[in-house]
């Protein structure tokens, strides 16, 4: 079996949000993760590899530092890495990456394309949906259970209330939500192995594409921080009389009730 | 020609060390060190990572790492636990004699099987009565046909009576003093050997410390590492070759009280504000810091002689030292910071203190590299 993961980069959950001078999200000095959520995506890849066999190719958009997120999918063992960079974007919304990667898809062989179900950035949750579109396949959301067999993927999902548990012929995009697997750390061996693995660097004009094609449809007018947390409030007095006082604020000062 | 640009690899090693450290020994360290007991499910997880023999050669079933890249593993575990780095790391002690001296038919014979499994190793120098005076063991081995008889009693060793291979450290004829010292690899189960008193430490206690007794231990003439007389060599090499990475321990817990400590001094808020906003705190900080930056730099390049196959004792020596002291005064500075809080053990720094101290006793006490480092200068 063949499958395709698509990992992002993204800023370490811990990282430290600042805008720059400009008003764009400064990238000076940011640790640079694999998206959580696309880790579970590549567990999941090697364990269905494990399980019937088969070839793990992990594929990324991004700036130079992607190949870290490449290289530690390869240390966890996945086969094989492509690199598309982003030289030449200045802007990209997800219909750029979409229409980048389902271009190269186009050229590889897969029976699953895997992904995470959103990105912790941006948290858009459009790609894998897009490139499930371009390529004409099924696309199973948020899947926190996922079975393969005889060329159809059982994948659970959580729905409001309870469980639904949905089948889709292969090739078909499925897109991770935590509690799908706990993801392996790779090891020191995997790590050594993982130089040795093919790692395929590409542009976007070795794809063939350019200009008005990867132009993004949308364009991110302006960023802002959220307004310091202001000085908490401690309300004295008797219990029944500080519980009142609370009701009061919450419903003339705060507003929300 | 000086560069401080990690390998890939070594990255990707040190974050996996870090998060190992993170999911895995955090959250058990005060847990173990209350209940002075070896965590064996993390050892078990660390081997299968490939955490523990991390300088054999792979050829031997081990990491096959340089030096420079141990000691950043060793650094980001320590920062975790260091007791629970101390048992995990062990082995790098007890099998350096081995891949000091061993032939390739001993490397073969004991640290192929013993390195495929989760197992531990007891390196047997220390006696009651011959600490930093290695030349004073007593513990005798004496030739019987192709055999060597080993009797004596050998104290604080780490995984004593719980090793599956030990080597050991023992005189095939006391009047020759150094040039008696004789060293051989003993595996586990050879009859004779048993755990004598497991010791209460101050801290570092999720690590096993043990005496070992050997009562007509009979180990095959075969087992001698380089051949009678060589001990004393090669607990010397051995040392030179293990105290950088002590050293990297030490940094380890260093650098978890420094950042222990910021974190507190800005969310403690007293006189209205938050106490690192006195240039007091500030100061303290600074300086911890920067003996946590000059430690590592000491060791890693104590570890890059090593590498290069350069010298190494009195750099290394120093580098262990330093790091040790840092490691002393930087927890206490910690515990300070948290004031009260420091000294309870439902915060985490007091456990730091505890367990800096052993960094300046093991491997050759904080005086002992002093002598090591001045005999360097005047040699
Ligand atoms: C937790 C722990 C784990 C250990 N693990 C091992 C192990 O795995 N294997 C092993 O073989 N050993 C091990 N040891 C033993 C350790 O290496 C010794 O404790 C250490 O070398 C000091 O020896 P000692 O305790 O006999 O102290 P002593 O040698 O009695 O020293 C006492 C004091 O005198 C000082 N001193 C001694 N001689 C001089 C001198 N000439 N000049 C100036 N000062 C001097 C020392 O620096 C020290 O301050 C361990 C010890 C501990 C506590
Ligand atoms: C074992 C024990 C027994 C105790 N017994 C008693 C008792 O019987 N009765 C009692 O009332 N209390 C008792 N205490 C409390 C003790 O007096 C306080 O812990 C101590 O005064 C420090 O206060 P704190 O812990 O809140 O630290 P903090 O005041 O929060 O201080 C934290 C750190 O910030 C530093 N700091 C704070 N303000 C400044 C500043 N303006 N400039 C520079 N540095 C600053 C401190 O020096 C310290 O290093 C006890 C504490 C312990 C640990």
């Amino acid at each position: 079996m063949k499958i395709v993961v698509l990992p992002k980069q993204t800023f370490d959950t811990e990282a430290k949000i600042t805008l720059d001078a400009a008003g764009k999200i400064n990238r000076e000095g940011v640790n640079l993760i694999m998206n959580p959520y696309d880790e579970f995506a590549v567990e999941e890849a090697l364990r269905l590899k494990e399980k019937h066999g088969g070839e793990v190719t992990v594929v990324s958009f991004g700036g130079p530092k992607v190949p870290d997120i490449l290289r530690q999918a390869l240390a966890m063992g996945a086969d094989k890495a492509v690199h598309v960079g982003d030289e030449g974007l200045e802007e990209i919304d997800e219909h750029t990456t979409a229409t980048i990667l389902a271009k190269l898809l186009r050229d590889l062989e897969y029976d699953l394309i895997l992904a995470g179900w959103r990105a912790i950035d941006d948290g858009s949750a459009q790609v894998a949906g897009r490139v499930a579109e371009i390529l004409g396949l099924p696309m199973v959301n948020m899947v926190i259970k996922l079975d393969i067999a005889e060329g159809k993927a059982v994948a659970s999902r959580e729905i409001e209330g309870g469980y639904e548990v949905v089948e889709v012929p292969l090739p078909a995009v499925i897109t991770a939500q935590k509690g799908l697997n706990e993801p392996r750390y790779p090891t020191m061996k995997g790590i050594m192995q993982a130089k040795k693995k093919p790692m395929q660097k590409l542009t976007i004009a070795d794809l063939g594409l350019g200009g008005e094609e990867v132009a993004p449809k949308v364009r991110a007018r302006r960023y802002y921080l959220p307004s310091p947390r202001s000085q908490g409030k401690i309300i004295t007095g008797e219990p029944a009389e500080a519980a009142a006082e609370l009701v009061r604020l919450l419903r003339e000062e705060a507003k929300v009730v | 020609m000086i560069s401080f640009k990690l390998t890939e690899e070594q990255e990707q090693i040190r974050k996996l060390a870090r998060s190992f450290a993170e999911k895995e020994i955090i959250p058990i360290a005060a847990e173990y060190d209350e209940k002075e007991e070896i965590p064996w499910h993390i050892v078990e997880k660390a081997h299968a990572l490939g955490l523990m023999n991390r300088t054999v050669p792979v050829e031997y079933g081990g990491q096959g790492l340089d030096h420079v890249t141990d000691a950043i593993v060793a650094e980001e575990l320590a920062y975790g636990c260091l007791g629970i780095s101390g048992a995990l790391g062990a082995n790098g002690l007890a099998l350096a004699p081995i891949l000091i001296a061993g032939t390739p038919e001993q490397k073969e014979k004991f640290l192929k099987p013993f390195c495929a499994k989760p197992q531990l190793a007891a390196f047997c120098l220390t006696e009651p009565n011959a600490g930093s005076d290695v030349a004073s063991i007593s513990t005798t081995a004496v030739r019987d046909g192709d055999y060597y008889v080993i009797n004596g009693r050998k104290c604080f060793i780490t995984n004593g009576g719980i090793a599956s291979l030990y080597t050991v450290f023992a005189t095939v004829d006391k009047s020759k003093g150094l040039k008696g010292i004789t060293a051989f690899i003993v595996p586990g189960d050879t009859p004779g050997i048993s755990m004598g008193r497991k010791e209460k430490k101050m801290g570092d206690r999720a690590s096993h410390v043990a005496e070992v007794i050997f009562e007509d231990v009979r180990v095959p003439k075969e087992n001698v590492l380089w051949s009678e007389g060589q001990g004393f060599k090669i607990a010397m090499m051995t040392l030179d070759r293990t105290r950088p990475i002590v050293g990297a321990a030490a940094v380890g817990v260093a650098r978890r009280a420094l950042e222990e400590a910021i974190k507190y001094s800005k969310q403690r808020v007293q006189f209205g504000k938050p106490i690192c906003e006195n240039q007091a705190i500030q100061f303290m900080l600074a300086d911890m810091a920067t003996k946590v930056e000059t430690a590592r730099l000491l060791v890693w390049y104590a570890c890059w002689l090593l590498d290069q196959g350069l010298p190494v004792s009195k750099i290394g020596a120093m580098a262990k030292m330093y790091a040790a002291d840092v490691a002393m005064s930087v927890t206490v500075d910690a515990v300070q910071i948290f004031g009260g809080y420091g000294y309870m053990r439902d915060y985490p720094v007091e456990k730091l203190m505890r367990d800096a101290k052993i960094l300046q006793i093991y491997e050759g006490t904080n005086q002992i590299q002093r002598i090591v480092i001045a005999r360097n200068l005047l040699a």
